[in-house]
């Protein structure tokens, strides 16, 4: 063992290894597990400094051009700087109905996630403990749910929305959401269940309790860092989601926060400054979130993904 | 039924006597399992009323020559009745080999397909650069995978509402290309440019995801197995080949899934991005949309039949894939 020793290695298309020279004779200064040569330091940090600048400056860009006053201002991006200010922001607050389309968003959003978790938790710990005739095809039939493009179930369900009377209501939006943020959160959270130890069910059935005592006693105060992603992602759906939104909620007072947003391009004849303060209002309370919740995410989707 | 998963122990399925008869294997079914279908119950409910059932619905309108003129509607206080009219598999042949079939269906067809795969190589690339980097005993590596979140963190119509300013003609990335003296191309007009920049912002979007799930792989990696490795001898592209990719193949094969039927029905990106005005840049998912809704008269029929024929590629697609994925997990061994 006469090369440099380390932990990871960076991938194909990075430029390969700066380390493992052709087996010199004995390097000068042996370094222990996980230590890398200079070189390679730089060069992660270089890589990782150049990859965080292209994360950041859509965002950082976007703050910035709404800070400038005019509508025209990002075209000329140098001026904003001389007279920078929080004109957009006060205007959107207080001129338009952006907190109406905030509550909107809460509502939904808020439902879909604890309707949504509660459904895909029950039916995750169903696939992941149980093994009842139809188990596989239901698994499969989860998949493909993923997979329903949004054109054809539009219309179809549009109609069925309409015969419901659920057009312009929050319940319709709900249950659009929660169709579409189960199916994964359960197959994701089927995989953390499977991470909980069998023997604690055991224990519970045991000790006498239900199967679904044991699941909201003992499994699910267990899988709180699963829920907490599931809980995210649904939340996220319903936050961001476009198309579904534009197309059932036709009143002013229901629109939600995207759907709000582009009405701003015709409404006030493209009005890119206001359109960029509200981006910015809106992308505060979900990075807020995000980043609470960010720890589990890893260990959430990676258990769930591991394991299917 | 499959091997039962690792530790499933008493409740899966015990010992089995001779096959009793149909009612009363369903009767001893419904005991031993009521709960399990009693849990998944509000699923198969939610999903049979607002997926199973317009699926059909939509199925049935493929087959009709609906559009918004002859459908049933409400004007004021008339109601008109639907008019339209089965008219068997016609949409589909006209999709498939109808006159200009090319320019509405293969056309986008083609460009779907190359999206995906580049979309998706770019995603699983970048993001596994990027954890292989996190995943090394750095410093400031917290602050670092913050930063590379960002763009999952914040919402999706957000980040391409950026991205469309910033490519406008005279955008930031224009100033940027002039000021070094490179073309400045315009990003949302011409054709091909609006496909670059189109993948562009989905993989800018789509890497954080790939980024987070494929280092979370990474870490569940034993340590001992690359100690073993180096003390085998095994240099660093060896234990690249041989440990990582191994120890990711159960995560990279669903990431990678996920990520392809992700990037097939991206709607939100190139719509946002261009609204309806670059035909060339539609993907199919789009280009549907754009049938059914975006244009007058609505073409429901035709709409449809785009979806049905991009579920049915999915779904091919999809059992190839999980059919090669087990192949190869047994070859694996």
């Amino acid at each position: 063992m006469s090369t440099t020793t380390k932990t990871t290695v960076p991938g194909p298309g990075l430029g390969g290894d700066p380390l493992d020279p052709p087996a010199p004779p004995r390097p000068k200064r042996i370094r222990g597990r996980g230590q890398r040569s200079r070189t390679a330091s730089v060069l992660s940090h270089g890589v990782l400094i150049t990859a965080s600048l292209i994360a950041l400056f859509p965002i950082a860009w976007l703050i910035f051009l709404s800070l400038g006053p005019d509508k025209d201002d990002y075209l000329h991006p140098g001026r904003i700087l001389d007279k920078a200010g929080f004109a957009n922001y006060s205007f959107v607050l207080e001129h338009t109905s952006f907190f109406t389309w905030m509550g909107n968003t809460a509502i939904i959003a808020g439902a879909t996630c604890v309707i949504g978790v509660l459904i895909a938790a029950t039916t995750g710990y169903a696939v992941s403990r149980m093994r009842f005739p139809g188990y596989k095809k239901f698994m499969w039939a989860l998949l493909v749910t993923q997979m329903f493009p949004v054109a054809v179930l539009m219309v179809p369900m549009y109609v069925i929305l309409s015969d419901l009377g659920l057009i312009d209501t929050y319940g319709g939006l709900i249950l659009v959401y929660c169709s579409t943020a189960v199916p994964y959160c359960a197959w994701m959270l089927k995989g953390y269940f499977d991470t909980i130890p069998f023997e604690i069910d055991e224990a519970g059935r045991v000790d006498g309790l239900s199967p679904f005592g044991t699941f909201w006693r003992l499994v699910l105060p267990l899988a709180r860092p699963g829920l907490a992603v599931a809980a995210f992602y649904t939340c996220l759906t319903a936050w961001g989601e476009v198309a579904f939104a534009t197309t059932f909620m036709l009143d002013d007072g229901k629109y939600t926060l995207a759907v709000g947003l582009s009405s701003f391009v015709s409404e006030h004849d493209a009005q890119w400054n206001l359109m960029a303060a509200t981006a910015v209002l809106i992308a505060i309370p979900v990075s807020v979130v995000f980043y609470l919740v960010q720890k589990h995410l890893v260990t959430g989707l990676t258990a769930g993904a591991a394991k299917s | 039924m499959t091997v039962a998963a690792q530790g499933t122990v008493s409740t899966s399925r015990g010992s089995r006597g001779p096959r009793p008869g149909p009612i009363k294997r369903l009767k001893r079914s419904y005991q031993k399992y009521w709960y399990a279908y009693a849990m998944i119950a509000p699923v198969v409910v939610v999903l049979g009323v607002l997926v199973g059932y317009p699926l059909a619905q939509g199925f049935y309108l493929t087959l009709t020559d609906a559009n918004s003129l002859n459908s049933a509607r409400t004007i004021g206080v008339n109601h008109i009745d639907a008019t339209y009219e089965f008219i068997g598999l016609h949409n589909y042949a006209d999709i498939l080999w109808g006159p200009t079939a090319y320019d509405r269906f293969w056309s986008h067809f083609i460009w779907t397909v190359i999206w995906t795969a580049v979309c998706v190589t770019l995603h699983y690339g970048v993001g596994m650069g990027l954890a292989l980097l996190l995943n090394q005993k750095l410093r400031g590596r917290t602050f670092y995978r913050m930063m590379l979140i960002l763009p999952w963190a914040v919402p999706t119509f957000v980040t391409v509402f950026s991205w469309r300013i910033m490519l406008s003609d005279s955008g930031v990335v224009n100033s940027f290309l002039g000021a070094l003296h490179l073309p400045q191309p315009q990003w949302l007009e011409d054709s091909t440019f609006q496909q670059i920049a189109a993948i562009g912002v989905n993989t800018w979007v789509g890497v954080p995801f790939m980024m987070v799930s494929l280092l979370g792989g990474l870490q569940s990696i034993p340590s001992e197995l690359y100690e073993a490795a180096e003390m085998d001898g095994a240099n660093a592209w060896q234990r690249f080949r041989n440990v990582t990719l191994p120890g990711l193949r159960s995560v990279s094969s669903t990431v990678v899934l996920l990520g392809i039927i992700w990037t097939f029905n991206q709607f939100a990106i190139i719509y946002l991005l261009f609204g309806s005005g670059a035909p060339d840049a539609q993907i199919l998912v789009t280009w549907a949309y754009y049938l059914g809704f975006g244009q007058q008269p609505r073409d429901y029929a035709q709409s449809a039949a785009y979806g049905v024929l991009l579920l049915s590629v999915l779904v091919v697609f999809t059992a190839f894939y999980r059919r090669w994925l087990a192949r190869n997990e047994q070859l694996a061994g």
